[in-house]
């Protein structure tokens, strides 16, 4: 086996990859080889580092140089300069947007400092498409330490004082769970990971498999062990092109080794997963609607019980986890349950990765130490609102998360204090909402997907939801009344209260708590008929200074539906009846004289 | 690849598999570690710092000891070239210059191993914009 003086690693994230960070790869690689250096120098293509806004990402070691928004021209300046000569190519350097320093070591960026890394451990860090460089990180030692001096039970006991709960959104502790599919007696038993993935803007649990599949695969065998299962699927959606491949190249990697096979290190332990793929449903998340979509049925929940602990995959006692608590579940059984509850809350040990999206500076993927609060994620390690805005709200949880506002900042994130103030973790989707946007249409935004999504089996949900897109629909439209946000308000608890399934059960959560949260401004669209954040199209309205106006008749010229008249050089006017609100003039305006009422 | 049959075996291959790795696992905890860094400019690479590179590289693996060997650019001091920087956790980092490998050798025994000053040492006379 060779040894390299220096390692290149690039992040092989779907999100990398698709800015050209496997040319960068060839074109590193070719410039090494000009040199003469392939042999000195290693190029590894790994998982995500989380770093998104500012990919692709290049780090070099052993120096920790973290060079971002790489091209793949770049390439040979890199090899040249930081290589051959030694000397750091400052251009390509993380800038500090507050303190507007060059940071070349990602270890002092404000990103990377509150983070603690344990699901996230190996992304970022080992090439995911090699078994060797899992195991030498400690690899597949905690299913050994399990299979050889631990009891199922001894096990189990350890996943429950770890106090490791649910990561996929219900926060149920995964130690019981495993219990109570132990304790069912069967012939045949299974271990399903959910990897449907199915948040808007979540995408933790693809960047897991994608960066480090070993680790479920490993955990998933764990589970096995503990519940007397020998077959394993992993349900994942086939959105996810590059996890699927990884999982492939993983699970033979694993079988050639014999981690995964009969008798596996010479234990006596049998076990072998397999791959489902999903159509891309929300609904599918939901544990009784996975299997049934597995089992080649409708994607519908069933009531529970009987949970899938006593009657799952066909019909058979089954445990369900999510990826994210799989890639967990090594480290607990390495480091032991007492180290992992020392990390995080009292009741939510352990971290939480977090995918941060929407109006804020570093877009990424996080893992923090569960306790953080909002404001440490937003402003800390987020980098604060883009472009110098107000932060308005925070939206935790996905579609069926609530909004959270300023007054909630300081709330250390965990399971039930978020629920406490009326959102939740879900599977840790967090979309941040800067003063521009209208929570109304925020809200129906949501309710869009919802309506979309629901499966249609029971009526709160099916019928329910689309009438509160309606209403909600209505008062973005300034044909709102007061009585309607009463209306909005009944109805939803309806749906929460009578829904079968966490999908409707959770689905008004965002109207509820942008009722909540920003009463004000739906007040202001059905009384005043006005969106303050200047996003509802219907009740907006263009009008031309006459001051400013110089009559340089520019946007008469540009409106596509000509309706804005005037002579030349004297004052235009719009015509409020023809107007789109395309929002062209405003563009086109040099003299700034449009402005929207 | 041969199958992994037991919980020993899978010991001995992580074993084998480390040092692969070590440099990954060490650029994590730079602090901890002793740093070497090599000054590797024309000069330097003319002189023969190449060669204690490698040298440092494989004796540190090799004697057990925890360091992280970078190469860097010119150091300025041309007259004593190959130049190499010692940091020992905690303390100044020294500068060594006209290091063979038989010099090498001997700062990993003296200095590194015991903290033993040998001769050689180029006095640091000026600042960095770091401190």
């Amino acid at each position: 086996m060779e040894k390299y003086k220096m390692h290149i690693l690039i992040c092989g994230g779907t999100g990398c990859r698709a800015s050209a960070s496997e040319t960068i790869q060839n074109n590193l690689q070719e410039a090494l080889k000009a040199k003469g250096l392939e042999d000195e120098v290693q190029v590894v293509m790994t998982g995500c580092f989380g770093f998104c806004e500012k990919g692709p990402i290049v780090k070099i070691l052993p120096d920790n140089t973290f060079y971002v928004e790489v091209k793949p021209e770049d390439a040979e300046e890199i090899i040249d300069e930081h290589i051959v000569k030694g000397r750091k190519v400052m251009r390509l350097l993380y800038v500090d947007p507050e303190k507007k320093e060059v940071v070349s070591d990602s270890k002092h960026m404000e990103f990377y400092k509150k983070q603690i890394r344990i699901a996230l451990r190996n992304c970022g860090f080992i090439n995911p498409e090699n078994i060797d460089e899992y195991i030498s990180r400690d690899g597949y030692a905690a299913l050994g330490k399990c299979l050889t001096d631990m009891t199922p039970q001894l096990v189990i006991d350890e996943i429950k004082a770890s106090g490791l709960r649910g990561r996929g959104g219900g926060g149920f502790p995964t130690g019981l769970k495993w219990e109570f599919a132990s304790k069912n007696k069967a012939d045949q038993k299974y271990v399903v990971c959910n990897a449907d993935e199915g948040d808007p803007g979540a995408f933790m649990d693809r960047s897991i498999l994608e960066g480090d599949p070993h680790s479920v695969l490993e955990a998933m065998a764990i589970c096995a062990y503990t519940m007397g299962a020998t077959k394993g699927v992993i349900y994942i959606r086939a959105e996810y092109p590059l996890a699927i491949q990884r999982l492939k190249v993983a699970i033979k990697q694993a079988r050639e080794y014999g981690l995964l096979g009969n008798d596996i290190l010479g234990a006596g332990f049998s076990f072998d997963v397999e791959m489902r793929y999903g159509a891309g449903a929300f609904v599918c998340g939901e544990e009784t609607a996975l299997i049934h979509s597995m089992e080649g049925l409708r994607g519908e929940p069933t009531v529970k019980p009987p949970f899938p602990a006593e009657s799952g995959y066909n019909g058979k006692p089954t445990n369900v986890n999510n990826v994210e608590t799989f890639a967990n579940v090594p480290v607990i059984i390495n480091k032991g349950a007492a180290w992992f509850k020392k990390i995080g809350t009292e009741k939510s040990a352990g971290t939480k990765v977090f995918a941060l999206a929407g109006k804020i500076n570093n877009v990424g993927l996080i893992e923090v130490p569960m306790g953080t609060t909002l404001r440490e994620v937003i402003y800390e390690i987020g980098g604060g609102i883009k472009d110098g805005k107000k932060f308005k709200a925070v939206q935790t949880g996905g579609p069926s998360g609530g909004c959270l506002t300023e007054k909630h900042l300081d709330t250390p994130i965990d399971f039930d204090n978020l629920i406490a103030v009326g959102s939740m973790m879900g599977s840790g989707g967090m979309i941040v909402m800067d003063e521009d946007d209208c929570m109304v249409s925020m809200a129906k935004f949501y309710l869009d997907f919802t309506v979309e999504e629901s499966c249609g089996k029971c009526t709160p949900c099916r019928v329910g939801n689309k009438r509160l897109y309606e209403l909600l629909n209505k008062i973005t439209e300034g044909k709102g009344t007061k009585e309607d946000l009463d209306l909005l308000r009944n109805l939803s608890t309806v749906i929460k209260d009578t829904s079968l399934c966490g999908l409707g059960q959770t689905s008004p959560n965002p109207v509820l708590s942008t009722i909540e949260n920003f009463y004000d401004e739906y007040i202001a669209h059905v009384e005043d008929h006005k969106c303050p954040a200047g996003q509802c199209k219907a009740l907006m309205q263009y009008v031309i200074d006459p001051e400013l106006c110089v009559g340089c008749t520019l946007c008469a010229r540009n409106c596509p539906v000509d309706c804005i008249i005037g002579e030349r050089k004297e004052a235009h006017v719009i015509d409020a009846a023809k107007c789109i609100k395309c929002g062209t003039c405003m563009d086109k305006c040099k003299f700034n004289a449009i402005s929207i009422k | 690849m041969a199958k992994v049959k037991s919980l020993a075996d899978l010991k001995r291959i992580k074993e084998e598999l480390q040092s692969k790795m070590d440099l990954r696992e060490k650029s994590n905890n730079p602090e901890g570690l002793v740093q070497i860094k090599v000054a590797m400019a024309t000069c330097g690479i003319a002189s023969g710092a190449k060669e204690v590179m490698d040298f440092l590289i494989d004796v540190t693996a090799k004697r057990g000891i925890q360091a992280v060997v970078t190469q860097t650019g010119c150091m300025g001091y041309c007259y004593a070239e190959p130049t190499i920087e010692v940091k020992l956790p905690g303390k100044e980092p020294i500068v060594f210059g006209d290091v063979d490998t038989k010099k090498a050798d001997e700062i990993v025994e003296k200095y590194i191993k015991n903290g033993e000053l040998v001769d050689g040492i180029i006095p640091v006379n000026y600042k960095t914009i770091d401190n």
